[in-house]
């Protein structure tokens, strides 16, 4: 048996859902971000039979200004993925931390931040110090 | 205090319509007036065709279940003064819509029936009542509360998804008698929720814990019955 009507869920984005749906909704978009990844990551791996030299050639790509970003992405992706699972995860085996389950989607907040920002600016950097 | 209010509704029949379309609305209001006060005062002085169901008006009987201004509430329960003067009244989402306001429920009830939402005990019917200690009724007292409105089952995006969810709701019933200490059939209503319709459905969302008229802890109950499969113990 299928929903009510085609489009719920789209439909759903209207919702005004708290803190728990926008993260659950993050965490599938973050999901699929880093499958895409997996995707493009055997690809380039698959070029190394093309030779080492038409291997590194390509490499300049990860390290163009756009690479960088969308590595930055790729980081926010993971580690949002990661930090939000594990929030999950304590969620689900203590059910009784329910009432404190706003406070800790901003903790987990934090956390991401506190560990995306240093990287992110280890990552973009050399676009702007030309390294 | 008098206020004005501009009320939108979505409007669907399917006899007339192609597809649903919104009416808006002006009117006075008092702060301290229910969203079913406005309803029924559009109903009876603008638009006698406008469809929606009630029936207690307090809060009880959970007919009149819908999205206002977004979230899942009931129209007998919330505030104008809460709302503000710019009212979106809409059917709940993922179950099909009858008319205007009006869902057809049957989904949402077969589920409710499919985790036996009935004591089951097979010992001989004792002479008195089956006696219950303070602290083991304790354990499923929250969940007594529902009252089968679906503002919690239509608020879980892994119910819009995919009807074939048991829901919140459902596990919310099944949390009553599961963790009763006069019941028999927790066995069997847990096996009916490690289904793949069952609770692992639930994402930990928290939606039908906020819909929830009643307040029940909504996704902590549905998290005591994941640990009650997974330990295997209640
Ligand atoms: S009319 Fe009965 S719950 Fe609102």
């Amino acid at each position: 048996m299928a929903a009510a009507s085609d489009g719920t869920l789209l439909q759903g984005l209207r919702y005004k859902g708290r803190e728990g749906q926008w993260s659950w909704l993050l965490h599938r978009v973050a999901g699929l971000g880093v499958l895409l990844f997996l995707v493009l990551h055997i690809f380039d791996i698959f070029l190394i039979g093309f030779g080492r030299t038409t291997f590194e050639e390509l490499l300049f790509l990860y390290h163009s200004p756009l690479g960088r970003l969308f590595e930055v992405f790729l980081i926010f992706a993971v580690l949002f993925h990661a930090v939000n699972g594990l929030r999950i995860i304590i969620l689900d085996f203590w059910p009784g931390l329910m009432e404190h389950q706003q406070r800790l989607v901003w903790v987990e907040v934090v956390v991401f931040l506190i560990i995306f920002l240093p990287v992110a600016v280890i990552t973009l950097s050399p676009i702007f110090t030309g390294a | 205090m008098t206020m004005r209010v501009h009320v939108k509704v979505r409007r669907f029949d399917p006899d007339t319509d192609q597809s649903p379309w919104w009416s808006e609305h002006d009117l006075d209001a008092e702060p301290s007036d229910r969203v079913l006060d406005v309803l029924n005062k559009i109903k009876w002085e603008q638009d006698g065709k406008l469809a929606y169901r009630r029936s207690c008006a307090h809060g009880i009987c959970g007919s009149d279940a819908m999205r206002i201004n977004g979230m899942n509430y009931l129209a007998c329960k919330v505030l104008v003064k809460d709302l503000g003067s710019n009212i979106t009244v809409e059917p709940l989402l993922g179950l099909p819509v009858i008319k205007d306001l009006i869902v057809d429920m049957e989904l949402f009830f077969e589920h409710y029936r499919s985790i036996m939402p009935y004591l089951v005990n097979n010992d001989p019917v004792p002479t008195k009542e089956r006696l219950q200690s303070p602290e083991e009724h304790e354990r499923y007292d929250d969940t007594t509360k529902c009252i089968l409105c679906a503002a919690c089952t239509t608020s879980c995006p892994s119910f819009w998804a995919t009807g074939d969810y048991l829901g919140p709701s459902a596990i919310v019933q099944a949390h009553r008698f599961i963790f009763d200490s006069r019941d028999q059939a927790a066995a069997d209503r847990l096996d009916i929720l490690n289904q793949s319709s069952g609770v692992w459905r639930c994402r930990t969302i928290y939606n039908c814990t906020s819909a929830c008229p009643k307040e029940i802890k909504v996704t902590k109950a549905i998290g005591e019955v994941k640990k009650a499969l997974l330990f295997n113990r209640f």
